[in-house]
C-alpha cells in the first residue's frame, strides 16, 4: 500500500543537523514544493550537490576560495569589556571580517562553484538589504560568471549603496514592483525568473529557505562558520565548548552554519529573531517559496509582512530545519525589538570597536538581556555569531541616533 | 439531490463527454473577487461556451504568476477577498451547467488543513482544484482527502518533466491534465510556444484523460493551434488582462465567443476532413 503520509511518521529525535531525511524532510518540515516547472531542475541541484560534496577536489577548491578570497578562517573575539560588564564571557565569532562583509559570501562561493560545475553560466539571486546580491555578484564576478539580482523596489530606495556596488560588480540589478516590493516578493520574482532559464542558469538562494536541496546544501555550505568556532572554543574556552550558541536568525543561514557545529554537544543553542519577521517564535505551518515551515499569515492563510530595522531579517518564515529544532526543543527561539537592536549596536562599537550590522545587534541584544536577567549565569560562556558588519546601516543608524 | 456535478468524477466526466464529441475543451479563468460583482464573469463564461470555469483563490505570494494575474490577485485581496468570501458567493450561485475549479497555493489549503479545506469547496459547490505548488510527489497529504471528499485534484505536467514522472501526474490527475505549454510563468504570448506539442504527444503517450494546454494561450489563432494537439485550453491572463482594464461580462462574453468559434471551426474541419 503506498504510504499515505510519509512525514508523519514518529519522528525520530534527530538534532544533529546530519542529511536531511527522504524527500528533504526536517521533521514534519523541508521539501520540494516547487512547481512542476522548477522539479527537474531541483533535482539536478541535489545530484551535482550530492557529488560535489563527495568529492575532495571540490572540497578543496571551495577551501582555497574561502581562504584566499573571502579571507577564512574568521576569528573568535573574546569580547572583553563587554564580557566584565555582562558577567558572562562573550566571544564573537567575526563573520563579519569575510569579504564582502558578511557570512553570505560562504554559501554564495559554495553555489558559485557548484554552478561552473553545472556548466551554469549564470546565477539568479534574491536580496533585501543587498548583502547576498552583492556576495552573489562578487562571486560570479570572481568565477567569470553572470548574476542577475532580484530585489524590491522599497530596498532598493534603502540600500542604494549596495545596488551601486552590485552593478560596479558587473550584476544586473533588477527591481521588483510587486507586492510589498520587499525579499519575500524578490524571491517570488527570482523563482518565477528561473522557470524560464533553468537550461543555463543557476538559482542561487540565499538562506536555508526554498525548496529541498537548498535548506540543507546551504546549511552545509554555512557550517564552516560552526566548525570553525568548534575547534577556536577548544583551543580558547576551559571547558572545551560555550554554554550558550547566539546567532540570529531571519531565514536562519548563519545561525544553521553555526549551530552545524554544536548540534551534538551541550550547548544551549539559540536563535534570535526581529520581533516584526518572527517566524520561527510566531509562525504557523505553511508552505512558501518551495518549502514547509512556519509562516506569519492571517485568518485567511495570506503572507504577511514583516518589518524589521534590519533588513535581513525582514522575511516572514524561517528555515525548515529551524522549525525543526523549534520543534525538538534543541534549539529555542526568541524575539529582540528594533529599540534592543540599535542600543546593541552601539553598545558594541563603544565597548568593543565593532560595529556591527543590525541583523547581527540583534544576536547581541538577547546576549544583553538575557545576562541582565539572570538567564545566562554568571560566568557561563556565550558564543555569538557576528554575522555581519555594520556599514550598510550607517545611513538609518545616523538617521536614529 | 446531490447535482451530477458535485458527484466524484464528475468533472473529468463533463470534460471527457464533451472532448468525445469532437469538441475543443475552453476553460477560462477568473480571480475570485476581483470586482463587487465577480460572479457575472462565471455566468457570462457559461452563456459564452466554456466546458469548464477556473477560479482563482488569490495568495498574497503567486510564484508560477506572471504580472497580470499577480496584479489581479492584489486588487482582490486588497478589495477583501478572502477564500472564505469567494467560495460563500460560489455557494449563492445557481447551477450554471458546466463544472467550477478552483485554483490557488498550498499554504491556502494547508492553512485551515486539506480535510476543511475540500470539504469548504464542495459545499461551495466546486468540483476541482489545481495547486500549481504541489508537485505530485509531495501531493499524497491532498490527494486521499480531495478524492475521499469528491474534489478532483488536478496535477500539472511540464515540458521538463521526465517521461517517467510524466506516467506518474497522468495516473494521479484527477479531472484532467493540465499541460503547462511553456517554462515560464502565466501570462500572454505572441505565439504557442513550440514545447506544447512535444509536452501534449508525450502526456498522451501515459494517459487517455483530457489534456487542457494553459499558460500564454491568449488568441483564437492560439486557440486553434492549441486545440492541434490537445483536448482543448485554459486561458487566464488574457481574461485578467481585460477584467483589469476594465471590461466586464459582456466584454468577455465577445472575447470568449472568439475562442469558441475558432476551437468549433477546427471540429467543423476536422471533421470534414474525416469524412474526406
Amino acid at each position: 500500500m503506498r504510504d499515505v503520509m510519509p512525514w508523519r511518521e514518529p519522528v525520530p529525535l534527530d538534532a544533529t543537523m546530519g542529511e536531511p531525511r527522504a524527500r528533504g524532510r526536517f521533521g514534519d518540515y523541508g521539501g520540494r514544493y516547487a512547481p512542476e516547472s522548477l522539479v527537474e531542475a531541483c533535482r539536478e541541484v541535489e545530484e551535482a550537490f550530492r557529488g560535489a560534496w563527495a568529492d575532495p577536489g571540490f572540497r578543496g577548491a571551495l577551501a582555497r576560495l574561502l581562504a584566499v578570497h573571502a579571507g577564512r578562517p574568521t576569528p573568535l573575539t573574546p569580547a572583553g569589556r563587554l564580557s566584565e560588564a555582562l558577567g558572562v564571557r562573550l566571544y564573537l565569532k567575526r563573520e563579519d571580517l569575510t569579504h564582502t562583509g558578511s557570512h553570505k559570501i560562504n554559501n554564495v562561493l559554495g553555489q558559485a562553484l557548484l554552478a561552473t560545475r553545472m556548466g551554469r553560466r549564470r546565477l539568479i539571486a534574491e536580496t533585501g538589504a543587498g548583502q547576498h546580491g552583492v556576495a552573489t555578484a562578487t562571486a560570479a564576478a570572481l568565477l567569470g560568471l553572470e548574476a542577475t539580482v532580484f530585489m524590491g523596489e522599497r530596498d532598493i530606495e534603502r540600500q542604494a549603496l549596495n545596488v551601486f556596488r552590485m552593478r560596479m560588480l558587473g550584476a544586473e540589478v533588477v527591481p521588483v514592483t510587486m507586492g510589498s516590493r520587499t525579499l519575500k516578493d524578490a524571491t517570488s520574482e527570482a523563482m518565477r525568473h528561473w522557470v524560464g532559464a533553468t537550461g543555463d542558469s543557476h538559482y542561487c538562494v540565499g538562506s536555508v529557505v526554498g525548496p529541498d536541496p537548498y535548506p540543507w546544501m546551504v546549511r552545509e555550505f554555512q557550517r564552516v562558520i560552526g566548525d570553525e568556532a568548534r575547534g577556536q572554543c577548544a583551543a580558547e574556552l576551559r571547558t572545551g565548548v560555550p554554554d550558550h550558541v547566539v546567532a540570529c536568525v531571519g531565514g536562519g543561514s548563519n545561525a544553521a552554519g553555526t549551530f552545524a557545529g554544536f548540534a551534538d554537544t551541550p550547548a544551549r543553542l539559540v536563535g534570535v529573531e526581529a520581533e516584526g519577521g518572527a517566524g520561527a517564535a510566531r509562525g504557523r505551518l505553511g508552505v512558501l517559496h518551495g518549502c514547509r515551515s512556519l509562516f506569519l499569515q492571517d485568518d485567511d492563510g495570506q503572507i504577511a509582512q514583516a518589518h524589521s530595522i534590519a533588513a535581513g531579517l525582514d522575511y516572514p518564515g524561517v528555515g525548515p530545519e529551524h522549525a525543526h529544532l523549534r520543534d525538538l526543543g534543541r534549539a529555542r527561539y526568541v524575539t529582540v525589538t528594533d529599540d534592543e537592536a540599535v542600543a546593541a549596536a552601539l553598545r558594541l562599537a563603544r565597548t568593543e570597536g565593532i560595529v556591527p550590522a543590525l541583523e547581527s545587534a540583534h544576536a547581541l541584544a538577547w546576549v544583553i538581556r538575557a545576562a541582565g536577567s539572570g538567564e545566562l549565569a554568571a560566568g557561563s560562556t556565550v558564543l555569538m555569531t557576528l554575522s555581519g558588519r555594520g556599514d550598510k546601516d550607517v545611513s538609518t543608524l545616523k538617521e536614529l541616533l | 439531490m446531490t447535482s451530477p456535478i458535485l458527484a466524484a468524477g464528475a468533472v473529468e466526466r463533463h470534460l471527457r463527454a464533451r472532448r468525445d464529441t469532437g469538441r475543443g475543451l475552453l476553460m477560462p479563468y477568473v480571480t475570485g473577487g476581483i470586482t463587487p460583482g465577480w460572479t457575472d464573469y462565471l455566468r457570462a463564461f457559461a452563456e459564452a461556451g466554456a466546458d469548464a470555469i477556473e477560479v482563482g483563490l488569490p495568495f498574497s505570494d503567486p510564484t508560477l504568476d506572471g504580472v497580470t494575474i499577480q496584479q489581479a490577485g492584489d486588487m482582490a485581496l486588497a478589495r477583501g477577498a478572502s477564500t472564505r468570501r469567494i467560495l460563500a458567493d460560489l455557494s449563492g450561485l445557481p447551477d450554471l451547467g458546466v463544472p467550477l475549479v478552483v485554483s490557488t497555493y498550498y499554504n491556502v489549503v494547508l492553512h485551515d488543513g486539506p480535510d476543511t479545506f475540500c470539504d469548504a469547496l464542495r459545499r461551495a459547490g466546486v468540483g476541482g482544484l489545481i495547486v500549481p505548488d504541489l508537485p505530485v510527489h509531495e501531493a499524497d497529504e491532498l490527494t486521499d482527502v480531495a478524492a475521499a471528499t469528491g474534489i478532483e485534484l488536478v496535477l500539472l505536467a511540464s515540458p521538463a518533466t521526465p517521461q517517467p514522472r510524466l506516467a506518474e501526474i497522468g495516473g494521479r490527475s484527477r479531472g484532467f491534465v493540465y499541460a503547462v505549454s511553456l517554462m515560464g510563468t502565466t501570462g500572454e504570448r505572441a505565439a504557442l510556444a513550440a514545447s506544447a506539442a512535444e509536452l501534449t504527444e508525450r502526456i498522451r503517450r501515459v494517459t487517455d484523460r483530457p489534456v487542457l494546454l494553459g499558460f500564454g494561450i491568449s488568441t483564437p489563432d492560439q486557440a486553434r493551434e492549441a486545440r492541434r494537439h490537445a483536448d482543448g485550453v485554459v486561458v487566464g491572463a488574457a481574461v485578467m488582462r481585460r477584467v483589469l482594464d476594465g471590461a466586464g461580462p459582456n466584454d468577455l462574453r465577445a472575447f470568449l465567443a472568439t475562442l469558441r468559434q475558432a476551437l468549433d471551426h477546427d471540429d467543423f474541419r476536422r471533421r470534414a476532413l474525416d469524412q474526406e
